[in-house]
């Protein structure tokens, strides 16, 4: 039976430690939204020692691109994009203190390592699940780069946002374990 | 109906002959391809949705049974919400068969289908994914155009256009290989079921394979795009092909990759496969892989 699990950001270390690869979790809270455009000035201004236009200690970035919303809607719809594209800017981000990351598909060894080495947890969402995963997005906010469109870093506000730990603190992978556990030669 | 005299010169002499082409005004395809753009995105096919249920009863793990639940509600939401199903709106992949019969009027073609598209994505509050200048400046169109169109010219009067969305997490695991013909079909099949393998969670499986071999290099690409369109319901016509799919779908189904890449039985809902003749020295094939938003609607007009 897969546990199930409610968890509210921030995250820290402690309650990382709690999750384990396979767990069913509804997650609520404010989280932020970057990907590939984002990522790379996120990560520069890190490399040059400035601020980030969020204080990243604590938080978890949902790798999004939602469609526009319609008139009189918080969002469009929003279901993650490819993990493996942030993969070369995440460990920077992990290292600045990023406890949780949401999106699809297997992280590269270097992201794993820097998953266990900062005790944070990857999370994967149902890729083309956009409507029911926007159902749980009670609230967006525009935080910094607007010029880039559907890949602007927003705040979310949600509630019970469906994911399952796919990589946990101690670095167990659901991408390899569920895989093997199904696999016939 | 346009009514053309051609005056040909005949062995005996002058000669009239009337041929009939009907009209077909550049703004009616606009707004087909406008409407067939929503659409697609917004309603998932019956036969992806019938698959998908038929998947959850065969599928063993109860991550996988979670999230094929969840693809199977968020297609209920969008309907109901009138919203498009994924995020990712995707390529507007325009096939037209335009039949020899028909003068279109009124302007081009190629930018009716493209203002289609741009009032589609517009109005349909659809994400536009297009950028211009690929290799350096990588600036959105703003607006989802150009799409990426095929014409095919085929006898009769209509005009057939089908819109297929494509999303880049399933194209961007697709694969062309000009293999030698001595690779053979363990050859083939190795191919597909690597070209699977190795693509993991990240075409958003269940997948669809699309297969298309022989042709050219660029030809199998396109066969393997249209491989796509047979409705999931649709066996393969030619028998040994037909085995050929049900062979490659339960080796890709043993791979374990399962719903999202988490681990599973339901990793592809169907390989589907067309050919075309090619040069004795070639066997290109090539793999289009398709996420669980098998997004395609047809109109005629």
């Amino acid at each position: 039976m897969t546990k199930e699990v409610l968890l509210r950001t921030p995250l820290n270390e402690e309650e990382n430690a709690k999750l384990e690869a396979g767990f069913k979790v509804l997650l609520s809270g404010k989280i932020y939204t970057a990907r590939d455009a984002a990522h790379k000035r996120l990560a520069q201004l890190i490399k040059e020692g400035k601020s980030l236009p969020f204080d990243p200690r604590g938080q978890v970035i949902y790798y999004v691109g939602p469609t526009p919303e319609k008139p009189g809607r918080i969002v469009g719809s929003a279901g993650p994009t490819t993990s493996g594209r942030m993969d070369p800017y995440t460990p920077t981000l992990l290292d600045a203190g990023v406890k949780g990351t949401i999106g699809k598909g297997q992280r590269s060894r270097e992201v794993i390592d820097a998953i266990i080495r900062n005790k944070a947890v990857y999370f994967a969402a149902t890729g083309g699940a956009a409507v029911l995963i926007a159902k749980s997005i009670r609230n967006s906010k525009l935080v910094a780069y607007d010029d880039l469109g559907p890949e602007a870093i927003r705040e979310l506000v949600i509630e019970n946002f469906p994911c399952i730990v796919a990589i946990d603190s101690r670095g167990r992978n659901l991408y390899e374990e569920g895989v093997k556990k199904y696999q016939i030669p | 109906m346009v009514i053309i005299e051609i005056l040909g010169v005949a062995h005996a002499g002058m000669c009239m002959r009337q041929i009939s082409l009907r009209e077909v005004n550049v703004s009616e395809i606009t707004s087909v391809v406008k409407r067939l753009c929503i659409d697609a995105n917004i309603y998932l096919d019956k036969d992806v949705v019938e698959k998908i249920e038929e998947s959850v009863e065969k599928e063993d793990s109860p991550i996988g049974r979670e999230i094929l639940g969840q693809i199977l509600a968020n297609a209920r939401m969008a309907a109901e919400e009138q919203m498009p199903m994924c995020q990712d709106t995707g390529v507007a992949v325009v096939l037209v068969e335009l039949g020899q019969d028909v003068h279109v009027s009124g302007g081009d073609l190629n930018k009716a289908i493209n203002e289609g598209v741009r009032q589609g994505y517009r109005d349909g509050y659809l994400r536009k994914s297009m950028v211009d200048d690929p290799v350096f400046d990588r600036k959105n169109t703003q607006d989802n155009t150009p799409a990426v169109i095929h014409i095919e010219i085929v006898p009769g009067d209509a005009v057939k256009i089908t819109l297929a969305p494509k999303g880049a997490g399933s194209e961007n695991m697709s694969e062309v290989r000009m293999m030698k013909p001595a690779d053979g079909i363990e050859g083939i099949k190795d191919f597909v079921v690597d070209r699977v393998r190795r693509s993991g969670g990240m075409p958003c499986p269940p997948i669809v394979v699309g297969v298309g071999v022989g042709g050219n290099f660029e030809q199998c690409a396109y066969l393997s795009k249209k491989a796509l369109l047979r409705p999931l319901n649709l066996k393969n016509p030619d028998p040994r092909l037909n085995a050929l799919e049900e062979e490659l779908l339960l080796r890709i189904n043993r791979l374990g990759i399962g719903p999202l890449g988490l681990g599973g039985r339901t990793t592809a809902l169907a390989v589907q496969i067309l050919t075309m003749p090619c040069h004795i020295a070639s066997m290109p094939v090539a793999v289009n892989l398709q996420c669980h938003a098998q997004r395609h609607k047809t109109a005629t007009i």
